[in-house]
């Protein structure tokens, strides 16, 4: 069969054989995802701040105590998530596979808490200040749609994630799975951490209670 | 082979200490964008120090957290242009319809 590529064809860049990046296709292929998912989340912020800065009748709910230091918690937690991520692709790149997958589980403790944290303050605005989706008692009804939809989109990031280093943990303390992939992993981790570095300091700060 | 064992080769990364430092530096940037917020600044000049603390941030975070520092260059030169590429087409595409209807409204 012609089609199966010896390795003397592969050696050279321009039958394929190169790799201009010098790194396997999983990880380019994350971080091509990351660019766009980058991407996705600039129009939202980009809308948002606009949206923001024109409407003086904006909301803001968010007063000291309990939600600022409530979302301020959140992001520590998340950012501490991310520093046992790079523990665990440390500790991949040892072949060390028991303590990798000690920090990865450490890191989906952290995923896991963010997410309840945040749905906790969801119940709470929803239920106890009337803020939803389309409205709210304090200012212009956009802020429903921004709030929930931005934070939401996020959310949803920070549980794929926490499903995908469940599996990946599983798999690479299995031998399925190599230090790689723990990479690759860490990557979208620090993606998710890198989002909420802008949507807290946007969303939240931007709509402190005085 | 050769290309395939080179590509699952470990990265030299920065240290353990290194990142626990680039770590308290996120935090203590957060902290600051938190003090920041009760200034009471107005909204568009708060909005420009968020993005730009912001903007720090998430350098930090890609260079040693998600190891872009220890890649190769042609990496940065692939994935970052092209992001502030799409990004300025936004800009160009968004904010004079945006304007166009701001003046549109009734006050």
């Amino acid at each position: 069969m012609q089609d199966v590529k010896t390795d003397s064809t592969l050696s050279s860049p321009w039958s394929g054989g190169g790799s201009p990046f010098a790194m396997g296709s999983k990880k380019l292929g994350m971080w091509l995802f990351i660019v766009s998912d980058t991407l996705t989340f600039s129009v939202l912020l980009i809308t948002y701040s606009y949206s923001r800065l024109t409407n003086p009748d904006w909301p803001r709910p968010f007063p000291i105590n309990p939600a600022i230091i409530f979302s301020t918690t959140m992001t520590v937690v998340l950012l501490a998530s991310s520093l046992t991520m790079v523990m665990a692709v440390m500790a991949a790149q040892r072949n060390d596979r028991k303590k990798t997958v000690l920090w990865m589980v450490a890191t989906m403790i952290g995923g896991l808490l963010f997410t309840g944290l945040h749905l906790t303050e969801w119940f709470n605005m929803i239920t106890k200040e009337h803020f939803t989706i389309t409205g709210n008692p304090e200012g212009t009804p956009l802020f429903g749609a921004v709030f929930f939809g931005i934070t939401g989109l996020h959310m949803t990031h920070v549980m794929i994630g926490v499903i995908y280093l469940g599996i990946v943990a599983v798999g690479y303390g299995r031998g399925k799975f190599s230090a790689e992939d723990v990479e690759v992993n860490g990557l979208y981790w620090h993606f998710v951490d890198l989002v909420w570095m802008f949507v807290f300091p946007l969303i939240y700060l931007m709509s402190v209670k005085y | 082979m050769d290309t395939h064992a080179h590509a699952e080769e470990a990265h030299a990364g920065a240290s353990v200490g290194l990142n626990i430092a680039i770590w308290i530096g996120l935090v203590a940037i957060t902290g600051l964008e938190v003090f920041l917020a009760y200034e009471q600044l107005q909204p568009t000049v708060m909005l420009t120090i968020l993005v730009v603390l912001s903007l720090v941030k998430a350098g930090m975070i890609m260079a040693f957290f998600m190891h872009l520092k220890y890649e190769k260059f042609s990496l940065v030169l692939l994935l970052v242009p092209a992001m502030i590429f799409c990004i300025c087409m936004m800009f160009i595409f968004f904010f004079p319809e945006a304007f166009r209807l701001l003046q549109l409204r009734p006050h």
